[in-house]
């Protein structure tokens, strides 16, 4: 039976965090930080959990830290979210390619400048290539399944990569909403305990971990990488079906809204699915064949199967939640395209900046999309703003 | 009740709206609704004007956007009226409850027009008589409860009796005072 409860994004995710019980959380309780390590604090100062926290002076030491008990064969967690992330960034790629399997909640907000806390993509987005497995909630309900899962799938001997998980901030962050939760014991015994190969306090077996590499092996290392993500594909759909099974919520590399027969399709994250599902079925009273496919697994990248799934589209709509300033396509497009492009698929496809630091996301905006998708003629304006208040 | 109720909430940053709206997404939470209760934040700051939204469902809510044709609006401080259009997209068949001590002949010029229900309370008299301190949220949740029906009053009694008992867990000599200030928005909220 589950538990009937109304939390907000980050309380759920600290929920899950408590049931987890990591080994050592380290983490900087700063504004661009979030309200999790607040929350699990609480959890410590109680002795609900008998995870070690650590209270360090700023995330890149938050990650150092998560690194250290992570190499030493313990099971370690952050939060962070925006500027949080932008400091951590160097020691997010040491986490991945020491191939330590740390687990990350990340609030996705706007990275200054100028100064703008709210809600876009532009923090996972900027450290899409970090080698880091990237998964995307649509809401506080996703956010904590998606934790649930996150250790097995990290932790998994093909994988052992560290994995983010995403959400809207202040969208879901900060919004409470119902939520169906999971026993203690059932979570316990779904995520196991982590029993590592290789660690450093493993005395009979003295290693190093983060040595110089250089010319000779650095290639063959980064294809060891890059085969672990390959994996993760195969261990995600594993253990999503074995998630399906123990609670009877479905979830793919993505979910498609009335996807099968759409002739207009957007392409998005987070929370801007439901808007954009409560968009189509006012669509398709009017019979307009309006679908979504809202991507969850965004690193790895499942190009081939959404390719695939836009095949049958007449037109489609990638929303990049980043401002674009490349004077080519965002990042999601860009990796939508190129699959389309690999596969052979060639439907009309065009990007749209949105809902860029905070902006708020409506029906009206999401139907102007629509609208923009039936009457499209040609591919001379690829990259478009929507909601942009003058040209 | 409808199946899906949209509320806005008016206030200044230390008033309590951003909790009452939790509180009351609380309560509907317990009479089994779908709810939603979500701030819109900003430069947060003492004084100044903020926005909080509920959605109250007898389905799952898939809408994450601000709420722009309420229901019902509730204004927590009423020096808000001459400086944030409060009735913007106001449903005529709903109602805006607010934290007055006016008239309707003073309070009506202020509404861009609005010509559906207006209900006042004085939240500061009720506060300052049960709390012995100014703070009126308290009371503003007791109103809209009432004002929107979403879930009968000894329900919603006996349901913030056991939240008051669990939020001020270690002050529970503020308990009473919120009761108190609860049961006397019910009966004092009236249609101007």
């Amino acid at each position: 039976m589950s538990i009937r409860e109304r939390l907000s994004g980050n309380e759920a995710t600290a929920f899950a965090m408590k049931q987890i019980n990591p080994d050592v959380v380290a983490a900087f309780p700063i504004t661009p930080s979030t309200e999790i390590p607040q929350y699990f604090s609480t959890y410590v100062a109680n002795g609900q959990v008998d995870t070690e926290f650590v209270a360090v002076e700023g995330e890149h030491s938050a990650m150092a830290a998560c690194i250290g008990a992570e190499a030493a064969g313990g099971r370690a967690m952050t939060a962070t979210s925006s500027q949080g992330l932008a400091y951590m960034w160097e020691m997010v790629q040491i986490a991945s390619s020491s191939r330590l399997p740390i687990v990350m909640p990340l609030i996705n907000r706007a990275i200054s400048g100028p100064l703008n806390i709210h809600c876009d993509h532009t923090d996972a987005m900027a450290s899409r290539d970090c080698g880091w497995i990237m998964l995307f909630s649509e809401d506080n309900q996703e956010a904590y399944d998606n934790m649930i899962m996150a250790h097995r799938i990290a932790e998994h001997k093909d994988v052992m990569l560290p994995l983010m998980v995403c959400q809207d901030g202040f969208i879901t962050s900060h919004s409470i909403e119902n939520i169906e939760l999971i026993e203690d014991d059932i979570v316990k015994e779904f995520v196991g305990t982590y029993k590592p190969a290789h660690y450093l306090l493993n005395k009979k077996e003295p290693i190093a971990v983060g040595p110089m590499d250089l010319q000779p092996y650095l290639t063959e290392h980064k294809k060891q990488q890059a085969v672990a993500m390959e994996n993760a594909k195969i261990v995600i759909k594993e253990v999503s079906e074995d998630f399906e099974k123990m609670t009877g919520r479905k979830y793919d590399f993505f979910e498609g809204y009335k996807l099968e027969d759409a002739e207009y399709v957007i392409v998005c994250m987070n929370s801007t699915a439901g808007t954009v599902k409560e968009t189509i079925d006012k669509l398709r009273e009017l019979g307009v064949k309006a679908g979504l496919l809202k991507i969850r697994m965004f690193r790895p990248f499942p190009g081939e199967e959404i390719a695939k799934a836009l095949s049958n589209a007449k037109s489609v709509a990638v929303l990049d939640r980043v401002p674009l300033v490349s004077a080519t396509g965002g990042p999601l497009y860009e990796d939508v395209v190129s699959g389309m492009f690999v596969e052979g698929i060639n439907v009309p496809t065009i990007n749209y900046t949105y809902g860029v630091g905070g902006r708020d996301v409506t029906v009206e905006q999401i139907e102007k999309v629509y609208a923009d998708l039936q009457g499209l003629k040609d591919m001379k304006e690829p990259y478009r703003f929507l909601g942009l208040k003058s040209k | 009740m409808k199946d899906l109720i949209e509320i806005r909430w008016h206030g200044r940053g230390g008033q309590g709206a951003k909790t009452a709206s939790l509180l009351l997404a609380d309560a509907a939470f317990n009479t089994g609704k779908y709810i939603q209760g979500f701030p819109e934040y900003g430069p947060e700051r003492m004084g100044a004007p903020i926005t909080a939204y509920n959605r109250i469902s007898t389905k799952p809510i898939r809408l994450h956007s601000n709420i722009y044709e309420p229901d019902y609006v509730v204004v927590v401080d009423d020096t808000l009226l001459s400086s944030v259009d409060v009735t913007a997209g106001l449903k005529e068949d709903g109602a805006i409850v607010i934290n007055t001590t006016r008239t309707a002949e003073e309070i009506r010029p202020l509404l861009n027009g609005y010509n559906g229900k207006v209900y006042s309370i004085d939240a500061k008299t009720i506060s300052e008589r049960a709390l012995g301190r100014y703070f009126p949220n308290t009371p503003m949740l007791a109103a809209i409860v009432k004002v929107t029906e979403i879930m009968l009053v000894k329900d919603f009694i006996k349901d913030m009796e056991g939240s008051f008992k669990h939020k001020f867990a270690k002050k529970l000599e503020v308990v009473d005072g919120n009761m108190k200030a609860l049961k006397m928005a019910i009966e004092e909220v009236k249609e101007l």
